[in-house]
């Protein structure tokens, strides 16, 4: 890919599509028809088309959406209109799994490999798939002249999709003037190959409604209170069930006393690193440079988390409604919505949620009458884990690379657009309303001294009811493990994952660890984004393992080089381990683990290198995967 | 703005005639910091959109957009690179361009002020260490008797009261055989000059060339004694000067290859076989010499260029934090701190010496691409996948009037001299220009086209606009294939 733009003319496909999201073209400048007499004196572009970058991202998913995959033609044009040098967009374009940058035909099912999959027999199902309907798709070279079936479909393995209760998972993308993308559970080779030949044969089962598994904890659930019980898509049932209550309320008191509660609170962020959400809001708001930004990632993507789907799906205006107390406690006019690629419902129920706030007036130019503005876009990943990291979320939603930045300086001081942005989780967000409503000691009352409110555990794997549940900070693993059914199978458990890919595997004598910050800070474990998947002791623990390390090897985004080549090292001394080929023993390969491992975690820049061995050490050290089977 | 090219000044006249017109003007500050107002103001009555957008190409309105915008700007810089000052009335366009920013009070604040971007990162410092025709180290002029024999004093020499020769200047006294010997350092006239065929025959006909390089560049091979030089940014010690007159400290990282030597020893050892004993000194010592000379940079020693990341001159003493931007006296409240004041100065629009006419219809513009050096002493040598070699950038219109494809052979035709090379077609161009650059002046000498009219006030040669005719060669006829494979390979890697 060059630096200059080519001039190559799109298709007419491609123009539609790029010009559906940008508008029509305004000069030959930015792509239109060369001669007009002004376009020869007077340039359109430089910082005002620049200004566009950020438009980069849903522009080559336009493409996708519109032709299956970004030809080079079609790419030259986005790089037209907005002024960015094709190279450069190829690296964007090049760096999303959702996006294609080779012919690729029209309908894509990307089927679940994952380690919660695998326990409802992912592999089982790929196997059949590959036989009933042939191998997976491989990329082919990089061009226009490769024919594609302009019917075909075709499948790929994909990592986790978000759907490990529903598990095995699917994600169905058909480009075309009217693209669609839905996530199928419960998949079966029947049902795969049913929407791979396009039979007339039923579809699956789309994915299934979000209601929570039953919960008879007999708690009042908070966060999950209208999920499964008030219809996502209706306002006014929003209204009904107490819904903007809280933004009125916050309107009331006034950003100060919002902040103040939410830090008396002491809500914890819910994405993983448990930062104070107050500290965070308090450091926004009080931030001279303006504007400020708010940003709610929704870029769930830890392989087993899936709460923040069920929320997105169940409870829209919920979100909605936590991000502009959010947005207008810390000063921000403009929030964005980045929601993972593979959750085309969720974004769906969130856009629908945003133009009815909007034309209910709880939403932009003029809040309630109160003159206050805010306002929510929302951002679609495209197939990225790191894009959940929340520096590299800021360079995803400018156009860039989804790589992380260095910190300092810190999200508060200089995040999107270099201006000071609050980064808060779904989950986070969702705990608002009630905060705001309820006061921050009443919030702070439930759960620990230290974990307060309830939290969401996503419970996949082998249990006999997957699901997400909400607790008050304080059950065990053991409590959570006995209200999703225990182990499914009737056979003994092995292992559990706590806290997903970047967590740990705890042994089954470690059931009473407390499902808490501290709790599990003590038994050097991590709540994570509260995953919790179960394995009995029929899972080969060496595959699982070797999953985790190809995930991470895949997703990490390559710009440092401690996890970019430690990834790949442990993947191969894991491959080795399992195919039986370990260098000197398999002591010498965990010694090699461990090494690698201590550079990613202490030299990676971000999260992602820095736990990329986590679950692994743990599986070796804690759990004594090898011991057992080596 | 895509102006004419040469219609630098007719553009600013109109929009400083747009400003006054709107009543946009900075009053305060004209009042305050400059003198020449009223002639200025009258001889730009002329300039209107109308005439402007004739001369310029740029339409009417969007020259007064422009006007508005920079006049209103809280703050507003205006920075130039060689498109202004490659031409024959090169002061004229710098002045017109002074002229707006005076206007508008877009000077000596922080964030305005006129800015020419350098294309070297020493070009700065060149000047500062007196390469000027007229000046001694520190912009101390050489007529001016107390500047002067402040360094005859220190030199214990005498120095001749006349300005020098600038560059133009040097090539005719060479042709009037009044120059007969000449020193270049780092410098690549033999091709990087107008007129080329011209330079050369010059250079052959000196009495004494030396050259001092880095590379065996054309010149060098015409001298009668090269020395290999050092790359001074990572092989010898000293400073530089960048655009914000920041000095910074450049260290020797790596020891020169081969038989190069410090440039620094060549000049001593040079004077030292001159007669001049001046021993070795370190690059330490020749730039103290230069502060306790020159007034503007006698606070900036190596210790505090080194703790403060370089500084900004005027620093004339050891506590003086630097100057982040020139001119703030002119705001001053009081007239006495005010010092001279900044004359507006009036400029007519003239346009280029050579203009397009039935013989020669299409104006070349000379300049540079991204991925290439000057003459490509530097980076001719380096591989690049966007080097495509030489070309004769045109736009799709007139391509298509000559029935010409991507690649195809064209020969270029000035009133000078003639060359071919490869057609390459630019939407970025519009009709009647075509563009070149003078990369790779062993495969396709771009200036024996240039026209040598040169602004006798700074030097400078017109590169940006000559008249040239272009003629497509027939296939079979081409002679030397060289731009054919760079074209091949451009497409895909």
């Amino acid at each position: 890919m060059d630096l200059h733009l080519r001039h190559a003319a799109p298709t007419d496909d491609e123009r539609a599509a790029v010009d559906a999201l940008l508008g029509p073209p305004r000069s030959s400048w930015d792509g239109g028809e060369r001669g007009d007499l002004r376009d020869a004196h007077v340039a359109i572009g430089g910082r005002e088309a620049r200004q566009q970058r950020h438009l980069l991202l849903p522009a080559l998913q336009a493409l996708q959406a519109r032709v299956g995959w970004i030809s080079e033609t079609g790419l030259d044009y986005v790089c037209t209109r907005l002024d960015v040098p094709p190279a450069d967009a190829w690296g964007v374009a090049t760096f999303y799994a959702l996006l294609s940058t080779t012919p690729r035909a029209p309908r894509v099912l990307h089927v679940c490999d994952d380690i919660a999959c695998r326990c409802t027999g992912a592999l089982e199902l790929i196997r059949a798939i590959e036989d009933s309907v042939g191998p997976a798709h491989a990329h082919g070279p990089p061009g226009d002249h490769v024919a594609v079936d302009p019917d075909g479909t075709v499948w790929m393995r994909s990592p986790c999709l978000g759907l490990c209760d529903q598990a095995p998972a699917a994600l169905l993308q058909e480009s075309g003037v009217s693209p669609r993308e839905r996530l199928l559970g419960g998949m079966t080779v029947e049902r795969a190959a049913a929407v791979i030949q396009r039979s007339n044969a039923p579809l699956p089962v789309v994915q299934r409604s979000s209601a929570p598994p039953d919960d008879s904890n007999n708690h009042t659930l908070s966060l999950l209170k209208r999920i499964g019980a008030v219809d996502p898509t209706d306002i006014t049932a929003y209204r009904n069930s107490g819904g903007f209550d809280a933004l009125r309320k916050a309107i009331e008191i006034g950003p100060e006393a919002v902040i103040r509660e939410v830090t008396d609170s002491k809500l914890m962020g819910r994405g993983g690193a448990a930062f104070p959400t107050g500290r965070k809001w308090d450091a926004v708001s009080k931030q001279a440079a303006r504007p400020h930004y708010l940003i709610c990632n929704a870029d769930e993507s830890e392989p087993g988390t899936f709460k923040d789907r069920v929320l997105l799906d169940g409870d829209p205006f919920a979100i909605v409604e936590a991000m502009t107390i959010a947005g207008f406690a810390t000063g921000c006019e403009h929030g964005f919505l980045y929601i993972r690629g593979e959750y085309p419902l969720g974004a769906e129920r969130i856009q629908h949620a945003i133009d009815e706030a909007r034309a209910h007036d709880f939403l932009g130019a003029d809040i309630l009458g109160r003159g206050i503005r805010f306002d929510i876009e929302i951002r679609r990943g495209a197939g990225a884990y790191i894009c959940g990291e929340e520096t590299a979320i800021f360079n995803s939603i400018e156009g860039y690379r989804g790589e992380p930045r260095n910190k300092p300086p810190f999200p508060a001081q200089a995040g999107l657009f270099g201006l000071p942005t609050v980064v808060n989780n779904v989950e986070t967000l969702a705990n608002i309303p009630s905060i705001v409503l309820n006061g921050g000691a009443a919030f702070a009352a439930i759960g620990t001294e230290q974990s307060t409110g309830t939290k969401l555990f996503c419970i996949s794997g082998h249990v006999a009811r997957p699901g997400v549940y909400e607790v008050p900070f304080g059950k065990t693993l053991r409590d959570l493990m006995d209200l999703a059914g225990g182990v499914s199978t009737g056979r003994p458990l092995q292992t559990i994952l706590l806290g997903g890919a970047a967590g740990v595997f705890v042994g089954p004598t470690e059931l009473d660890i407390p499902l808490t910050f501290e709790g599990a800070r003590a038994a050097k474990a991590t709540l994570g984004s509260g995953v919790i998947v179960a394995f009995d002791d029929s899972v080969d623990m060496r595959d699982i393992l070797l999953r985790i390390a190809s995930f991470f090897r895949d997703e990490s985004c390559g710009q440092c080089v401690p996890c970019r080549v430690g990834t790949v090292r442990q993947e191969e001394a894991l491959c080795r381990i399992a195919s039986g080929k370990a260098l000197g023993g398999v002591a010498q390969e965990v010694a090699l683990l461990d090494d690698v491992g201590l550079a990613m975690k202490d030299a990676s820049i971000c999260g992602l290198g820095q736990t990329a061995y986590s679950a692994i050490e743990s599986a070796i050290h804690r759990v004594g995967v090898f011991k057992a089977r080596a | 703005m895509g102006l004419n090219v040469g219609s630098d000044i007719a553009l600013a006249n109109a929009m400083a005639r747009e400003i006054l017109f709107a009543g946009l003007e900075d009053k305060t500050f004209i009042s305050r910091g400059t003198t020449g107002f009223e002639a200025y103001r009258d001889a730009v009555q002329p300039y209107t959109l109308e005439f402007a957008e004739r001369v310029t190409g740029i339409p009417a309105d969007v020259i007064r957009d422009a006007a508005h915008q920079y006049a209103k700007a809280d703050r507003a810089m205006i920075c130039w690179t060689l498109g202004i000052t490659e031409h024959h009335n090169a002061v004229d366009n710098v002045v017109a361009l002074i002229n707006l920013s005076l206007l508008t009070g877009h000077v000596g604040r922080y964030g305005c002020g006129c800015n020419p971007l350098r294309g070297q990162n020493n070009v700065q410092g060149g000047g500062d260490m007196g390469a000027l025709p007229n000046k001694l180290p520190g912009f101390q002029d050489v007529c001016i008797p107390e500047e002067r024999e402040k360094f005859e004093r220190a030199w214990k020499r005498d120095i001749l009261p006349t300005n020098g020769w600038n560059l133009s200047e040097m090539m005719d006294a060479m042709g009037r055989r009044e120059m007969t010997a000449l020193y270049v350092i780092g410098e690549n006239p033999a091709q990087s000059d107008a007129d080329m065929h011209h330079v050369e025959h010059l250079l052959r006909e000196l009495d004494h060339l030396v050259v001092q390089e880095i590379f065996l560049t054309k010149t060098a091979q015409l001298a009668h004694v090269v020395f290999p030089a050092t790359a001074t940014w990572a092989e010898g010690e000293g400073t530089v000067t960048n655009s914000e007159r920041r000095v910074q400290r450049v260290r020797k990282a790596v020891e020169p290859p081969g038989e190069a030597r410090d440039e620094l020893w060549i000049m001593s050892t040079l004077a030292e076989r001159m007669g001049r004993g001046w021993g070795q000194p370190t690059a330490e010592d020749v730039w103290n010499e230069v502060r306790a000379l020159s007034p503007q940079l006698a606070g900036m020693s190596y210790a505090r260029l080194e703790e403060l990341d370089g500084l900004q001159w005027p620093c004339p003493d050891l506590t003086h934090p630097g100057t982040k931007f020139l001119h703030a006296r002119l705001w001053d409240e009081d007239p006495a701190k005010r010092g001279r004041l900044a004359p507006f100065s009036v400029v007519e629009d003239e346009g280029p010496v050579e203009r397009p006419d039935d013989e020669y219809p299409l104006t070349l513009t000379t300049g540079r691409r991204l991925e290439s050096y000057n003459t490509g002493v530097q980076s001719g040598g380096y591989l690049s996948p966007l080097h495509r070699g030489e070309s004769l950038d045109i736009s799709p219109e007139d391509a298509d009037r000559m029935g010409l494809e991507p690649g195809d052979m064209v020969q270029v035709t000035s009133r000078r001299g003639t060359l071919e090379t490869r057609a390459f077609i630019d939407p970025g161009l519009r009709a009647g220009m075509v563009f070149m650059t003078l990369h790779f002046p062993d495969d396709v000498a771009t200036n024996v086209l240039t026209i040598n009219a040169t602004d006798p006030r700074s030097g400078t040669a017109e590169f940006k606009a000559c008249a040239v005719r272009v003629e497509p060669v027939r296939r079979g006829a081409t002679r030397g294939a060289h731009a054919a494979e760079p074209f091949a390979a451009a497409g895909d890697d």
